[in-house]
């Protein structure tokens, strides 16, 4: 079966001015995930999208662990499960040898693999499905924000239809308009990094084709000498093959079809068949905003950073900026925590582009050496690893996505069972702010879940892994984050974390 | 650990003809990616970064004038 992507009707301006509680740029997967996340909170949102249409091409096609947890958590997990392509494992190839074999999730007992490959316009379609379904989300089509003003009561923005221009008056702002926001731009904001010079070109590909479900990565292949080649593969017997071109390749002469056909030729080989689905070609930079939150206009995705594709750190960064961002606006907006609280968005979320920053400078420095000292040191990685262990870690062909962890880590999964039925612990720790204990109920009004009592760890997992002694609590956040450790019984610690935990 | 930069090479002369060795009729490019291996399996050796980056710090610093 083929995606066959779906037209949505323009939406004519509503009234010459309007007013939204919360309106959010960029109905792409980032904005579509804080759209449902939102509604999913009982707010309505307006979605302003200048296209009619979801993702051209297959682009973020890796969804990490964590961010197939909160898909979970928003209700749509077991689709990317259903449909996806999963994945644990990685190989790494330089020359014809194989350099190093990785394995992401070595351990059972977690509801997602490491990864599940998507093309990203299936997980848009099924947000668009599910935005819809809330009754809170309006998606309006073909309107493209010409103009922003940020007020100390929310932005104004002027929005061009195709039947005519309006004034839109949001409360708050979320940009998720992609790596060229307009809104960055409107507002003058900077987006300082680093660009890399190097060209690559990524060819998804149909075929059938026998390749293990791995993500296989090549140094100088004999087929595509002297640059890397990434290849994964997704639904629909679609392939995603990443070539290195290097900065003198000319892009328009790499775009032409029978130039894109020959290299993936030359990698298949003659007897394979295959047709070409997508071709892009692209350069890339590592660069975020100094801040996220600007007042009462919010950031977040590619519009507030953006990183290389190697490690699947861009859909997945912005997938964990919606969730970080979504509870703390619904928060503010029910009156249950001051405006002060979004400012931990910033606080926790800019470091966690750092760190993506920094693991995909990492490996791109590695991909692309900018030397002759950075080469030889690159090859002679490659050929230490050929032979001793030791040099295999080193090998970096991209670090894949992880959740930043330095505001507590989200709490793992682990395998329960619920009145005798195989069930995952996650699926009982969303949404809300929860206590989870061991043995002892915990002295909270906050949704609990007592290990042992609602929940039978029968595998032990569940304590193991949460650090969980009998008798303890710990407090999550609505994004499922650990917040904080005390004694079941101890009302008043349970009560303070969580007033500190709303910055209250 | 700290970088230990006292002297404590029993035979220098046999080291650095043993460098000298290794490096003998290699282009420059295989002599660049000798080093690196070098110091990727003596770091490896060493197994861990302070002293390692103490040495990055002195292999940097400009020759004393």
């Amino acid at each position: 079966m083929r995606f066959v992507a779906p037209t949505y009707a323009a939406t004519p301006p509503p009234r010459a001015r309007d007013a939204a509680r919360v309106v959010i740029v960029g109905g792409g997967l980032v904005g579509l995930t804080a759209a449902l996340d939102l509604a999913r909170r009982g707010i309505a949102v307006v979605v302003l999208d200048d296209d009619d249409t979801v993702s051209t091409g297959s682009r973020a096609i890796c969804f990490a662990k964590r961010t197939l947890e909160i898909y979970g958590r928003l209700g749509l997990g077991q689709r990317f499960l259903d449909k996806g392509i999963t994945w644990n494992q990685g190989r790494v190839f330089h020359g014809e040898r194989e350099a190093y074999a990785f394995d992401l999730l070595p351990e059972e007992g977690h509801e997602y693999p490491a990864f599940v490959n998507l093309q990203q316009y299936y997980a848009e379609a099924w947000l668009v499905e599910a935005c819809a379904a809330t009754g809170l989300v309006e998606l309006r089509w073909r309107n493209a924000v010409k103009g922003v003003e940020n007020l100390p009561d929310g932005a104004r923005l002027i929005v061009e239809t195709p039947a005519g221009d309006y004034t839109l008056h949001a409360d708050w702002l979320i940009a998720a308009d992609g790596a060229r926001s307009f809104i960055r731009r409107a507002l003058g904001l900077s987006f300082a990094g680093q660009v890399f010079q190097d060209r690559f070109l990524i060819a998804d590909v149909t075929m059938a084709a026998d390749f293990p479900t791995e993500r296989w990565f090549w140094f100088d292949p004999p087929f595509h000498p002297g640059q890397s080649v990434l290849l994964h593969k997704q639904p629909d017997d679609v392939w995603r093959i990443d070539f290195q071109l290097g900065w003198d390749a000319d892009p328009e002469a790499e775009r032409d079809p029978e130039r894109v056909r020959a290299r993936v030729a030359a990698m298949l080989g003659p007897d394979v068949s295959f047709e070409l689905e997508w071709i892009s070609l692209y350069t890339f930079r590592c660069r975020r905003m100094e801040r996220f939150r600007h007042g009462r206009t919010i950031f977040m995705g590619d519009a507030a950073h953006q990183v290389s594709p190697f490690g699947a750190r861009g859909g997945n960064g912005g997938v964990q900026d919606a969730d970080n961002l979504c509870w703390k606006l619904a928060a503010v907006l029910a009156g249950e925590a001051p405006e002060a609280l979004l400012d931990t968005y910033d606080a926790e979320r800019v470091p966690a582009a750092d760190e993506n920053i920094l693991n995909s400078t990492r490996s791109t420095d590695f991909i692309t050496p900018k030397s002759d000292a950075a080469r030889a040191w690159r090859d002679a990685v490659l050929e230490l690893a050929a032979s001793h262990a030791f040099a295999r870690p080193v090998v970096n062909s991209g670090r894949l996505s992880r959740p930043y962890e330095g505001h507590g880590r989200p709490a793992p999964d682990a395998p329960v069972l619920r009145a005798g039925r195989p069930d995952w612990l996650l699926r009982h720790l969303g949404g809300e702010f929860s206590v989870v204990a061991r043995d002892t109920p915990p002295a909270t009004p906050l949704r609990a879940i007592t290990l042992g009592r609602d929940v039978e760890d029968h595998s032990g997992l569940a304590a193991a892994r949460l650090g969980l002694a009998s008798g303890e609590a710990l407090l999550l956040r609505p994004d499922q984050h650990i917040a904080a450790r005390f004694a079941a019984t101890d009302a008043a610690a349970i009560a303070a974390a969580h007033r500190a935990a709303l910055c209250a | 650990m700290r970088l230990n930069t006292e002297p404590r090479l029993s035979d220098p002369d046999a080291l650095y003809a043993a460098l000298m060795d290794a490096h003998r009729g290699l282009s420059a490019e295989a002599s660049k990616k000798l080093d690196a291996k070098l110091v990727l399996l003596l770091a490896n050796h060493i197994g861990e970064l302070p002293p390692i980056l103490d040495a990055i710090a002195l292999a940097k610093a400009p020759p004393r004038a």
